[in-house]
């Protein structure tokens, strides 16, 4: 007997089949990587690479080094401070183009950037920035200083960089939720007694709330597991989780190291998503909480009307 | 009396060449209900916008009771507005809606929740407090906005076409409920609206807008028995209007009554007015489609305040609680004139006029009226 499917089954399984080549290409090129990057990091470490297939935990237990620790905060403190940043600059940026008349050609400007390699940013950075660089020598001109500023080779300039590189990513996002945010909210805002900043705060900060999970997430896990911008405009004291895992995987050559450290990098990064994606959800229960006064509220209406009805 | 009056002194506001107000003024009474009137692009809109802060005249002032409000920004000044498209918060309830006014005031939650019950009950939202605007029909969403409006307990309200978007029902019962509400609240409504209709039944008064200039001011009987202009006339209900000469003018009991030759009905037709024209003057001459009689033999009387005009039925449309008759008249000039007939008892009103039916219109000196041709 032929089994007819029910139009919702068969779409269930057209949308099977649709994910499915996605579905082969993440297992292959993502997930499989993932698990011989954890397989890895239980292993015991090879002398010139790899790994001697046999299980142990050493690879974890050389993080708890305070110097590896150092890293792993300095690592989450400038990726903190260059996504808070990057979300601060981007959205008078998204709101600007917004309302501009020249999107298009805003946007354009935006994605420019993306046309050079990332490399060759940042070695423009460098000479910007060096002793000998573009605003020293504009400076030294001007005769407003003697002798070169330190601009670069310090965390300043990592987190300076860092901002420059993905502030695209936090900027496209958030234009195009605030494109789609109707501005005669803000008026309204405005009516009921809000002062401008009070309206933007009170009203258009909650209406765009995915435009600013999404920028997060778009800036801050890059940031985090950033290697070259720290290397190269970073001093001795800039070094990153990313950092350590090059070092460990080509030069030190200590491969179950480097994916312990992936397993970290992997980890904190999950933990930041989870934490907007609980956040959200903790939204929608206070939501909940509120909805219960409100119903004792409408409670009391209905209490009133019927006191009423019986008088 | 709450409210406060509102007074707009010799406004401009441009858009490069373009004026949206040219040199409005108008004065509006503490507690009135006003209405802005005008076909869309008038500059109504502007005009509000002008009073609740959102734009700024080129020149002229807006004062509530005589205090200059244009250098305070919205947030300051003692109006609320219910916009066009209701704006309502997307991200909060009904409740929290309504209650946004007065949490930005950090009012404490027992004297919110107290208000918020006030007014909800107002606009009759009690079942719906917990829903998102998003769950709300237009007319719900229409009286959250209203209720957000008035909790801040405004000197003014402005509307902005608030009915606009629902259907004609909905919008007269909506309409009735504004004008207890103004009853109830006591303050100065402003109501925008482009429905002569809307305006004509809830207002105290009527500025009638066109072009960004105000035309005429006045109770809606004013407007539409004693329009000032042909715009006026045509705008505000249905009219026949002609272009007309002044042939001679005497007085008439309180008024005078004046003969004027009319082309367009290829003939003289005596018209009263209370203030006298000179002889050749070219003006409009004006009569409402209900104030002109049809009927199947000419009318009895004859004096010369009557005016007769014989005719063809052309179009005869049927709406209920009237028909609609467009009368080609019998002579050369062959101009269709529209006469509305009231259907009162049932064959009470004498034979029925059908199609191609050979009728007399006339109606008395008194009905019609001359206006000032704007255009000319
Ligand atoms: N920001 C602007 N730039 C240019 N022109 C504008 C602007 N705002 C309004 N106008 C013009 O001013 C005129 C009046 O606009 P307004 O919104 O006041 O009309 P309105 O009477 O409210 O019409 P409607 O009944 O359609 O709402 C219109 O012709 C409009 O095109
Ligand atoms: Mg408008």
């Amino acid at each position: 007997m032929k089994k007819t499917l029910k139009p919702r089954e068969r779409e269930q399984l057209l949308g099977t089949m649709y994910g499915g080549p996605m579905g082969l290409w993440f297992t292959l090129f993502f997930t499989v990587p993932l698990g011989i990057i954890i397989l890895y990091s239980f292993m015991k470490r090879g002398l010139y690479g790899g790994v001697e297939w046999e299980f142990t935990l050493d690879a974890y237990r050389q993080m708890f080094n305070p110097s590896f620790a150092m890293v792993v905060v300095r690592t989450l403190w400038i990726s903190v401070l260059s996504t808070f940043l990057c979300i601060l600059i981007a959205i008078p940026c998204g709101y600007a183009m917004a309302k501009s008349k020249h999107q298009t050609f805003l946007l354009f400007l935006i994605i420019i950037p993306f046309w050079t390699n990332s490399l060759i940013r940042i070695y423009a950075w460098i000479s910007i920035l060096s002793t000998e660089g573009f605003i020293n020598s504009l400076l030294m001109r001007i005769g407003l200083i003697d002798s070169g500023l330190k601009l670069i080779y310090n965390n300043g300039a990592v987190v300076l960089v860092l901002i420059y590189m993905y502030l695209p990513f936090a900027i496209l996002p958030l234009f195009t939720t605030i494109d789609k945010f109707d501005f005669s909210l803000l008026d309204a805002a405005r009516d009921l007694g809000a002062t401008k900043l009070g309206a933007i705060v009170k009203v258009m900060f909650p209406n765009i709330r995915s435009g600013l999970s999404t920028a997060f997430i778009f800036t801050f896990i890059p940031i985090f597991g950033a290697y070259t911008v720290p290397l190269l405009v970073g001093g001795k004291d800039s070094t990153m989780i990313g950092n350590i895992i090059v070092d460990q995987v080509s030069k030190t050559r200590n491969w179950p190291l480097a994916s312990a450290f992936s397993m970290i990098l992997t980890l904190i990064s999950l933990v930041g998503v989870f934490w907007m994606l609980y956040n959200g959800k903790r939204e929608q229960m206070q939501k909940g909480s509120k909805k219960t006064t409100q119903q004792a509220l409408e409670h009391n209406i209905k209490a009133h009307h019927s006191l009423r009805g019986t008088k | 009396m709450k409210g406060v009056e509102v007074n707009v002194q010799r406004v401009s506001r441009s858009y490069g060449d373009f004026k949206a107000l040219d040199d409005v003024s108008v004065t509006i009474k503490k507690g009135e209900f006003f209405s802005l009137l005008g076909p869309s692009g008038c500059g109504k809109t502007t005009l509000l916008r002008i009073i609740a802060g959102f734009d700024f005249p080129d020149s002229g002032s807006v004062e509530f009771d005589s205090k200059n409000i244009l250098p305070l920004p919205p947030d300051k000044r003692q109006s609320n507005t219910v916009f066009q498209t209701y704006a309502l918060f997307p991200h909060l309830t009904v409740y929290e809606n309504i209650a946004f006014p007065l949490r930005l005031r950090h009012v404490d939650k027992e004297t919110i929740d107290k208000k918020v019950l006030e007014y909800v009950r107002l606009v009759q939202l009690e079942d719906h407090i917990y829903k998102k605007p998003s769950m709300l029909s237009g007319g719900q969403k229409q009286r959250v906005a209203i209720a957000r409006a008035l909790i801040n307990e405004p000197s003014v309200l402005l509307l902005d076409e608030p009915l606009s978007a629902l259907d004609a029902k909905l919008r007269q019962n909506l309409l009735i409920e504004l004008d207890q509400i103004h009853d109830k609240v006591g303050i100065t409504f402003i109501y925008v609206t482009h429905d002569q209709s809307e305006a004509l039944s809830v207002s105290d008064r009527i500025a009638v807008m066109n072009k960004g200039k105000v035309l005429q001011i006045g109770t809606p009987y004013e407007i539409y028995e004693a329009p000032s202009t042909r715009f006026v006339a045509q705008f505000i209900g249905e009219t026949n209007s002609f272009p007309c000469t002044i042939l001679s003018c005497e007085p008439y009991e309180e008024e005078y009554l004046m003969r004027v030759q009319v082309p367009a009905l290829n003939g003289e037709v005596s018209v009263t007015d209370y203030k006298a024209q000179p002889v050749g003057t070219q003006m409009d001459f004006t009569v409402r489609p209900e104030k002109v009689r049809i009927s199947s033999n000419p009318p009895r009387s004859t004096v010369k305040e009557l005016n007769t005009f014989k005719g063809i039925v052309e179009e005869p449309v049927y709406s209920g609680f009237q028909s609609k008759f467009y009368v080609k008249l019998d002579n050369e000039s062959s101009t269709l004139v529209k006469v509305f007939k009231q259907h009162t008892a049932f064959l009470e009103d004498g034979p029925d006029i059908e199609w191609k039916d050979t009728v007399y219109v006339s109606w008395t000196a008194s009905d019609g009226y001359l206006v000032k041709d704007t255009a000319r």
